[in-house]
């Protein structure tokens, strides 16, 4: 019970998420109208997505350090789900994009960025099909996540810097610090963040394993 | 430092040993403008940009992918008993940023005849161009020493690095359109900064990851 506290909340979390995502008041907005909703679900996805990659890296660094097959085996496990994260980002970014700025993909910087890092950890993942033994594809592995994560932080911290963006919170359009003055929002879009992190785990520790029983099925 | 003198040394020898390599990229440059020439006739100015850096990364890629290919199997080992690894990258890293310089200056000049040249302030294409190259070959360096390890390295390198070129191209367009209009060289001071600390960063995670790629 104590060891799964995290699935409890995660659980709780998404259940009041969703009921208070739907059914909660927001503020009216021009434009944005129920669709500001978005924010309790896609939004997380990118927070989820940074918190379960940079976890991914750990323990990349952690394989390197010990060598311990465990470690690259939860690197993979969570740059698969931060992955998923990615996509379901990118899905309800597009679907949200299409209803207010008209466009599935206006190359906005956000949408290029996490396009980006989608095809980065995409190829992470094509580097590891390629090797057959495992020590190699760990190490291979974990050096190329964690290089690619050093080379991804001046992407994002750089490159919406650099132009104007359509997206809430640049150059202008109505951010979320407007928002974030709402009580009300506020109280379920953190909320929000934590149940879908929690939930990214959750899966990470599903698949770690399924994959552990996979390799000792193989061994017997 | 002698040490290093000498790997540097050992690797432009072997280049050299290898003329028909060095001048297949020469070529290659000088074929894909042409075909660039042959297919676009007249450069539109912000297309020249576009093309320009199109095509150098592909010449890099290529140039710089058999720095670690080339290598005969065992030939890392026997280095390994050799030499401390962060020296035998920076040798790797300080060649392939001289080769790419000469790819670069080569790319300008022949562009520059065959379908003109827009640019207005050239010192500061070139200069800033110079930096983004360093950034690009310390990356392709780098990701080479890991597909060289792999199966299928062709496509990896492609697959591997392009992505994480990204950042450095989009900063390095961004001068070099600077550059083309010949606006005032203060404009970019800070996007050459911010290109500048990329670079930093990617020579020392490159430093810090390549003795766990070398050790087999």
């Amino acid at each position: 019970m104590m060891k799964n506290w995290y699935k409890w909340v995660a659980g709780i979390l998404l259940l009041y998420t969703v009921w208070f995502g739907l059914m909660g008041e927001v503020p009216r907005k021009v434009v944005l109208n129920e669709s500001i909703r978005n924010l309790y679900f896609h939004v997380p996805m990118w927070f989820g997505m940074i918190i379960i990659l940079a976890a991914s890296v750990w323990n990349s660094v952690k394989y390197l350090q010990t060598s311990q097959l465990k470690y690259d085996l939860r690197a993979e496990s969570t740059a698969k789900v931060g992955i998923l994260y990615g996509v379901l980002g990118l899905i309800t970014g597009m679907l949200w994009a299409q209803y207010t700025w008209g466009e599935w993909w206006s190359s906005d910087p956000k949408q290029n960025t996490s396009a980006i890092a989608l095809l980065i950890y995409l190829a992470y993942l094509v580097l590891r099909g390629s090797f057959n033994e495992s020590a190699q594809r760990a190490r291979i592995g974990a050096v190329y996540n964690i290089f690619a994560f050093a080379a991804l932080i001046p992407l994002l911290f750089i490159l919406p810097r650099l132009t104007d963006s359509l997206h809430p919170g640049n150059g202008g359009n109505p951010g979320f610090g407007a928002y974030d003055l709402d009580g009300r929002m506020r109280a379920v879009f953190y909320p929000a963040v934590l149940g879908w992190t929690f939930l990214g785990f959750w899966l990470v520790n599903l698949r770690n394993r399924i994959q552990t029983l996979r390799m000792k099925n193989e061994e017997a | 430092m002698q040490q290093f003198l000498v790997l540097l040394r050992h690797e432009v020898l072997l280049e050299w040993r290898q003329r028909n390599a060095l001048g297949g990229i020469l070529l290659y440059v000088v074929s894909t403008v042409f075909v660039a020439y042959m297919t676009f006739k007249v450069v539109p100015a912000l297309s020249w940009i576009a093309l320009y850096w199109v095509m150098l990364l592909f010449a890099a890629t290529n140039a710089v992918a058999k720095s670690f290919m080339q290598l005969a199997p065992g030939r890392m080992l026997y280095y390994y008993t050799l030499v401390p690894p962060t020296r035998f990258l920076l040798a790797k890293l300080v060649y392939n940023a001289l080769l790419l310089s000469v790819i670069q200056l080569l790319t300008a000049a022949i562009m520059s005849i065959l379908v003109g040249n827009p640019v207005a302030d050239m010192g500061w294409f070139l200069l800033t161009g110079w930096v983004g190259v360093l950034g690009i070959s310390v990356i392709l360096t780098l990701v080479s020493a890991i597909a060289q390890k792999a199966s299928n390295q062709s496509t990896l390198m492609a697959v591997l690095s392009f992505p994480v070129v990204i950042p450095v191209l989009v900063l390095v367009i961004r001068m070099s359109k600077q550059a083309l209009d010949g606006l005032d060289r203060s404009v970019g001071y800070s996007w050459l900064m911010n290109l500048a600390a990329i670079d930093l960063l990617v020579i020392a995670v490159a430093v810090l990851l390549f003795p766990y790629l070398w050790k087999d």
